[in-house]
């Protein structure tokens, strides 16, 4: 039960964390639960079909199939991530001064809240693939009970939800003024940490150079297998022995969102002057 | 407001052109049977790049984990997968199979 209850637990984690600070970020904007809720919907069903067709996926393109597909959804993530978070920065004024017509105006056409559930969608559907496999896995062992399995895997889904909700009810303890600051630069954070996973994949099968192996080890401070560790992991991309493509990613996706927030601002301002 | 996608866009396909491939690399064979690895000490030359041959000979699938390395890839039951690592620096590098993280452990020597 502990070896379903842990594997579950950090596979859940990982998206409770991303929908909490999602769900803090989109706070007060109309039809955000049924958005997410239809975001986590779609990604659990798309992740049971993910795991069916893992072999298929990772025989596919000379056997590189699996991580270029995981390096896709990484980097698609950041990108809407990076995108919201833009879109938060122009419109921040007018979403702290009037939250009613902010409301209005996401409703309309493509906005933060649509590219965040693909988000959502996405996450759910990557930690809920390999889950499924896991899960798949010790259901075949035969000295393995499957009430033991079922009952580690439902308290694993409980304590990483339980996490996730956790961090949304932290974030939303902010007053408005610091919320959209603070929700920003943890998405920024999160999507800089996704880009250096795709590098990670990318190099792992060789499509991209590692630069350097290891850039620092810092495990002997903050252990990436630890629970603090992981917690980061997920939440700011930390690795306590990070290549150097995945360093030079997680910098650049930091100054692109960073760049783009000061470009669109200062346009904005340009246009009222 | 369409601006950041499209330049994201296209910096993904920048890199994506990018993309270079593999020289020569040798080759090394890993097996994972009842959810152990075989070899569980893999020596590897340090400097060069290695083509990690994984091979599952379980029914189940396996997770491929390394912190030391940053790797992670998921091998199907009776699958084999293929993980580039190095150039490695001498030295150990922890691995796992994080499906079965209390049998299946190994390190990689650099030397």
């Amino acid at each position: 039960m502990l070896g379903s209850f842990v594997i579950v637990f950090r596979e859940v984690l990982e998206a409770a964390i991303i929908i909490g600070v999602v769900l803090a970020a989109t706070k007060g904007v109309p039809k955000r639960n049924q958005f997410i809720g239809a975001g986590v919907a779609v990604g659990i069903l798309l992740s049971v079909v993910l795991a069916f067709f893992t072999d298929n996926i990772t025989d596919s393109l000379e056997g590189m199939g699996q991580e270029v597909l995981n390096a896709a959804i990484m980097l698609s993530a950041a990108a809407l991530i990076g995108w919201a978070v833009v879109w938060f920065k122009v419109h921040a004024k007018e979403v702290i001064a009037k939250a009613k017509d902010v409301g209005k105006k996401v409703s309309e056409g493509i906005s933060p809240l649509h590219m965040l559930t693909i988000v959502v969608g996405l996450s759910v559907l990557r930690e809920g693939a390999e889950t499924v496999l896991f899960l798949y896995g010790i259901a075949a062992n035969p000295t393995v009970s499957v009430a033991s399995i079922f009952s580690g895997g439902v308290f694993g889904l409980i304590a990483g939800t339980i996490v996730g909700f956790l961090i949304y009810l932290g974030l939303i303890q902010f007053s408005t003024k610091h919320f959209f600051v603070i929700t920003s630069w943890l998405l920024t954070f999160l999507a800089a940490g996704m880009a250096a996973q795709a590098a990670k994949f990318l190099s792992a099968v060789d499509k991209l150079p590692a630069l350097v192996e290891t850039m620092w080890d810092s495990s002997w401070l903050l252990a990436e297998d630890g629970v603090i560790g992981q917690f980061l992991h997920i939440l700011v991309g930390y690795s306590a022995k990070p290549s150097g493509i995945m360093v030079l990613f997680y910098v650049a996706t930091l100054c692109i969102i960073i760049g783009f927030m000061k470009l669109e601002a200062g346009r904005k301002q340009w246009k009222k002057s | 407001m369409k601006r950041p996608l499209i330049y994201t866009l296209a910096f993904l396909v920048f890199l994506s052109l990018n993309l270079q491939t593999s020289n020569a690399a040798e080759v090394i064979e890993l097996k994972i049977k009842d959810h152990k690895f075989d070899p569980e000490i893999v020596k590897v030359p340090a400097g060069k790049k290695i083509k990690l041959k994984v091979i599952n000979l379980d029914p189940t699938p396996e997770e491929f984990e390394s912190y030391d390395l940053n790797r992670e890839k998921i091998i199907g039951g009776n699958k084999t997968g293929i993980v580039f690592i190095g150039p490695l620096k001498p030295g150990k590098y922890g691995f796992f199979g994080e499906f079965n993280p209390e049998t299946a452990q190994g390190v990689v020597i650099a030397e």
